[in-house]
Order: structure tokens, then C-alpha cells, then sequence
């Protein structure tokens, strides 16, 4: 199947990203959002009022941010890139949690550039990460950058998109990438504005996918192509993977973690049951969506195989025997803790999330 | 079902009051408990940390949109409480639960999941059968769980919505009580999620109402508000009586939707 355009009136699109053609002038007040913002039924003033504020805020700021990140800003430094294969180029993301020192560069991101065409996977946390991207990609081809791949929702992988909006490209994702972000964006665009800090969150604002793959659909970037495939629920219930066949590259987003403790925010009985079909996915080397930049395939998945295995298996062993979340949050996983960099920030939040998902089996 | 599922217009929504009192709005800047005590209890003297009831929060909670609650109350079956009520004290509808027990329920042990929207005391009020007010608190280091999606998959939350499942376990050593589990398929949309697709609030959907019975027997009832856990899920005991008892949940929700579920009691635990 080929890709979809996505079903969404161009209006609803615009409230998540006004393009460039309709965005606001340059210190404009953003009205459309805040004008549209109905009054829930039965709210009342004080949450009213709560919810409203939070997001005039927001709004302005990230107003603000535009004006200074396109005009004003530093002058933009491209990121290190590492070409893996003819014509595949890798940033590798640091393992740490947002912060401003590392403006959100936290995640791999890659593109590949064709005869014709360039198309970009992943786009980093912020929209400076997003420009340095773009700088890098600029310093090694000057072909048109048609297609944004977004792998999943997770901020570090697409915060970045609005560095690419002047180069009208189709932002891709999962078909059900859209709706995941329309649900999240809020809380997404607040918390990391409060992670990175103003400096480092400046411009940033999220483009939603102009295109949704239902399935798989083919890339043609002239003389490559590029196989996507949307993935059942696992990492996420939006992963997508991307398989360069012209060097047997498979970019697996964040369905692969390496030394970074895998994050589960979808399925794990899905995540293990995905593992096992990628593993026979022919492919020559794979790019994970944390960890180095290239790895061989399909060894790497090892790791997170067994992770993955030993809390599902901590965690139904202890819903058998009546225990509660609470308890598993603070026991489930422990002898993973030296295999991983970040365990503490994740493990007990993955061990919540499997014990509810499995407790309904 | 031959009681009324009874409704308490503020529950879930204490902020209407608070915002209608401005002297008690301009306390409750520094410590919404002020105004909170005064909305939802009156001037009832409330008495601390004195033994009666205890709670079991995270410090610090790894998902703000669940957040694992304990109550426990002293005392065994001979003290069985009026109500439970819990709540959290910067939530936008700080009041979560209030539980009332009946004579099917066993010493009261209650458990349940929470989202919790700030850095916030945590509080779980008992009353007594003789009217006095008991209080456990607890300050959870936690934030943007009202916000937070409700569900990882939102195609099965959508295709599972109403599936209502009861555990059982095997009752505790040297205890009359048993424990159950419910768990109810149910976004219970905080309405706190804006779709920026649209710019619309996600209009709020969530259980009000919840009643289990042990035969005919009252367990316990819950008036439910938006900062209960999409998935609602509580652990509860209840007090056997005898062979063919059937343990029977009714709960309503916001969009008029009743789901009903029935499980005979078992003898030992079913795990
Ligand atoms: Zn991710």
C-alpha cells in the first residue's frame, strides 16, 4: 500500500501546526487556539480558569520562541554525523534525560540521502536540535528534503519537525501517530518547556504527520527506496520502522534500546511479540533509536529481549501471588540495574506500566 | 439493586465551592487543605495521624497517572468506619473518592489508584460510626497526571471499555476478612486532556457511581471523581457469610452507561 494522506481537515491540522502560511505574524497574539477553547460542560470557574491559563501560557511562549529562534538566535552548529552506510547518516543522541545543556539531544537521528531527494528520520527533542540537523544535512547535500519520518510520539524523536517546515517536506508517520500526539501534545509541549528551559525549547512546536501509513508504504528518494511498516502496539501504539533496502539498513526508532534501559509506553506483551518478528527481518545492520549508531543485527536485541522477559515474568509472578503495583514498582527488575545506563529513571515506571497491561490477562 | 445509588452534587468537583468563597480562596493560595477542610467537611475537628487510620503513597510516583494508594483502618471488624473519603490537595478536583461500607464489608483495607496532578499532600479521611474524623496524610512528589493520556492503546481501550473483572484472594492469617480486586475497563477521562487537533477539551467520561454487594449484603459504595486512575482498580475485603454468595459490582458512569458484573465467592484464593 502507498501512503495515505491523512484524513484530517487542513483547519483541525492547523491547530497543532498553523504552517508557515498561516502562522501568526511575528509578535502576534496566537488567537485561534485560545479563541476556540470551549469551557468543558460541567467546569467549573477555578478549573476553567486553571486549564485556560495553562495553555494562554504556553501558547505565548511558544509565540515568543518562533521570533527568537528564526531571527535572533545563536548561529546554528550542525550536529556530528557519522555516515554508516553509502549515503546513511547517524547522529547519535547522548543517554540523558532532557535538560538544557543538552537541548533534547537525546535521541539517534538520521537521514538518507538519495538521487533525487533526502528524507530525514527523527528530528531531535527541540527545534535547535532540529535546525542543527538540518545544518548537518545542508553541509552534506543541497538535494530537497522531501520526507520527515517521524518513528513514534516521543518527544526526542520529533520535537525537532518545525526545523524543516520551510522545506515543505511530507512529515510521515504511523497511522495512529496523530491521534496519539492530539492527546499528549499538551501535557508534552509543557513538561519539556520546563525540562530544556526557555532557551533551549525556543521554537519549538509540533507539526502532527501530513501523511499516515496504514501499513507499509515505499519511499522513493530516486534510485533508493525506502521501506516503511506502522508496527503493532509495542514501544508505543505508533512505532514505525524504516528499512533502507539499498544497504540493508533498518532504522528501528525506539522498538530498539542499547545500553539506555528500554521505556515501555505501550505493550509488552506486543514489544516481545514484535521482537520476534524483527529478528527475522533480513537486514545487514540496524540503527537503534538510543545507543551507538550502527549496530549489527540481529545480536543487539538480546539485551532488551531479556529485560523485557524478566519483568514480564517478575511481574506476572508477582500478580499471581496477589502482590500489589506498589510493591512491584520497587522490587520487579533489580537484577537488570548494572546492565543498563538510566535504569532509575525508567525501570519502576516500565514495571507500573507492565504490571497494569498484565494484570488484565 | 434496591438501594438508590446515592449522589453528592460536589463530588469530584470541590472547586465550584471554593471558588464561590473568596475569603476561603485567598487561604487556600498557600494550603488549599484550609479551604478544602472547610468545603468538604465543615468545621468538623479532624484528628491526625492518631493511629486509627494509615496510608501508604509513593513518595515519589514513577506514573502520575497512577499513583498506588493504601488505606488502612484499625481496629478490625468490631470498628468498620462510616466512610473513607480520599483526596489530593492540588488536584483540579481534589476530592477522588468518597467510599461508604456496609455490613458485607470486612475490616477495612482499601486499595486503589490515583492521578495526581501537583506535588501534592495526599490525605484519606475515615469516619466512624460514632461521627468523629480520622486523618492519615501523606505529601506524593508527582505531576501532570490530570493531563496525562488515560491509556498506552487506544484502540483497546476503546474496543475493552465496561469489561469488569473480580481476584480473589485467600483470606489473611488469622483474619474473618477477605480480599477482592475489581478492576473496570474504563478511560475515566480526566476531561483535562485537550486535543490539539481540535482545540476542544476531551469531554470528561468517568465512573460517578460504584456499588459491590455480597449477596444483598452492602460491601461498600463509591462516589467517584475525575482523579481516580483510567482502569479503575480497588482492592477491597469483605466479610464472608456463607456457601452460593455472589459478589456483585454495579457502576454507572458520566455518559449514563451502567455495567454490571456478578461472581460467585470463592472458597480460596483464585490465583
Ligand atoms: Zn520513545
Amino acid at each position: 500500500m502507498r501512503i495515505a494522506a491523512i484524513s484530517f481537515p487542513a483547519t483541525r491540522r492547523a491547530m497543532v501546526d498553523p504552517g508557515p502560511q498561516l502562522r501568526p505574524a511575528v509578535g502576534a497574539k496566537l488567537r485561534r487556539p485560545v479563541a476556540r477553547l470551549g469551557r468543558p460542560p460541567h467546569w467549573t470557574r477555578r478549573q476553567a480558569l486553571s486549564g485556560t491559563l495553562h495553555w494562554l501560557a504556553l501558547a505565548a511562549s511558544a509565540g515568543f520562541a518562533v521570533r527568537a529562534g528564526a531571527q535572533d538566535g545563536p548561529p546554528v552548529v550542525p550536529l556530528e554525523v557519522t555516515e554508516i552506510a553509502s549515503g546513511v547518516f547517524v547522529h547519535q543522541g547522548a543517554y540523558a534525560l532532557f535538560a538544557p545543556s543538552n537541548r533534547g539531544d537525546v535521541a539517534n537521528l538520521s537521514f538518507v540521502v538519495g538521487r533525487d531527494a533526502v528524507a530525514v528520520i527523527d528530528t531531535g527533542g527541540s527545534f535547535a536540535v532540529g535546525q542543527a540537523l538540518r545544518a548537518a544535512i545542508r553541509a552534506v547535500t543541497d538535494k530537497p528534503i522531501r520526507h520527515v519520518i517521524n518513528t513514534h510520539m516521543h518527544p526526542d524523536h520529533l520535537f525537532g519537525n518545525a526545523a524543516f517546515a520551510e522545506d515543505r517536506p511530507d512529515f510521515i508517520g504511523h497511522h495512529k501517530l496523530a491521534q496519539a500526539l492530539a492527546a499528549r501534545a499538551d501535557r508534552y509541549l509543557a513538561v519539556n518547556a520546563q525540562l530544556l528551559g526557555s532557551e533551549a525549547f525556543a521554537g519549538t512546536r509540533l507539526i502532527a504527520p501530513t501523511r499516515a501509513v496504514h501499513d507499509r508504504a515505499v519511499i522513493d528518494l530516486g534510485g533508493r527506496e525506502l521501506i516503511l511498516e506502522a508496527q503493532p502496539t509495542a514501544h508505543t501504539d505508533n512505532d514505525l520502522t524504516v528499512h533502507d533496502t539499498a544497504t540493508g539498513t533498518l532504522f528501528l526508532g525506539d522498538l530498539l534500546f542499547m545500553r539506555h534501559i528500554p521505556a515501555l509506553d505501550g505493550s509488552i506483551r506486543g514489544w516481545l511479540a514484535l521482537i520476534d518478528r524483527l529478528e527475522r527481518v533480513d537486514a545487514k545492520r540496524v540503527v537503534p533509536g538510543h545507543g551507538p549508531p550502527i549496530a549489527a543485527w540481529p545480536e543487539p536485541m538480546q539485551p532488551q529481549k531479556r529485560y523485557l522477559e524478566t519483568i514480564s515474568a517478575e511481574v506476572r509472578r508477582m500478580i499471581k501471588e496477589g502482590r500489589s503495583i506498589a510493591e512491584a514498582a520497587t522490587t520487579v527488575g533489580l537484577s537488570e540495574k548494572d546492565a543498563w545506563l538510566l535504569f532509575d529513571a525508567f525501570n519502576a515506571r516500565n514495571v507500573t506500566a507492565a504490571f497494569a497491561e498484565l494484570e488484565w490477562e | 439493586m434496591t438501594e438508590r445509588l446515592s449522589r453528592r452534587s460536589v463530588l469530584g468537583f470541590v472547586g465550584a465551592a471554593l471558588s464561590s468563597l473568596p475569603i476561603t480562596q485567598a487561604l487556600a493560595e498557600d494550603d488549599p487543605w484550609l479551604g478544602l477542610h472547610q468545603d468538604v467537611f465543615g468545621n468538623r475537628p479532624i484528628a491526625e495521624e492518631d493511629g486509627l487510620v494509615t496510608l501508604e503513597a509513593p513518595v515519589r510516583a514513577e506514573d502520575a497517572a497512577l499513583v498506588p494508594l493504601t488505606v488502612r483502618v484499625s481496629g478490625g471488624d468490631a470498628s468498620r468506619p462510616r466512610s473513607l473519603t480520599l483526596l489530593i490537595d492540588r488536584n483540579p478536583a481534589p476530592v477522588v473518592a468518597t467510599f461508604s461500607f456496609g455490613e458485607g464489608a470486612g475490616e477495612v483495607v482499601l486499595a486503589t489508584r490515583v492521578r495526581v496532578d501537583a506535588y501534592s499532600n495526599v490525605r484519606a479521611v475515615v469516619e466512624t460510626q460514632a461521627g468523629s474524623l480520622h486523618m492519615a496524610t501523606r505529601y506524593v512528589k508527582a505531576s501532570g497526571g490530570c493531563s496525562a493520556p488515560a491509556l498506552k492503546d487506544s484502540e483497546l481501550a476503546e474496543a475493552e471499555l465496561g469489561k469488569m473483572r473480580l481476584r480473589q484472594f485467600a483470606a489473611a492469617p488469622g483474619s474473618t476478612s477477605r480480599e477482592a480486586q475489581l478492576m473496570i475497563r474504563h478511560p475515566n477521562h480526566s476531561g483535562l486532556q485537550m486535543n490539539q487537533l481540535t482545540g476542544y477539551y476531551i469531554p470528561a467520561k468517568f465512573i460517578t457511581d460504584l456499588e459491590v454487594r455480597r449477596g444483598a449484603a452492602l460491601v461498600f459504595r463509591m462516589e467517584g471523581g475525575i482523579s481516580l486512575s483510567a482502569d479503575p482498580n480497588i482492592r477491597f475485603t469483605f466479610r464472608p457469610a456463607g456457601a452460593d454468595e455472589v459478589l456483585t459490582a454495579v457502576a454507572k458512569d458520566t455518559d449514563g452507561r451502567v455495567l454490571r458484573g456478578s461472581w460467585p465467592v470463592k472458597s480460596g484464593d483464585d490465583s
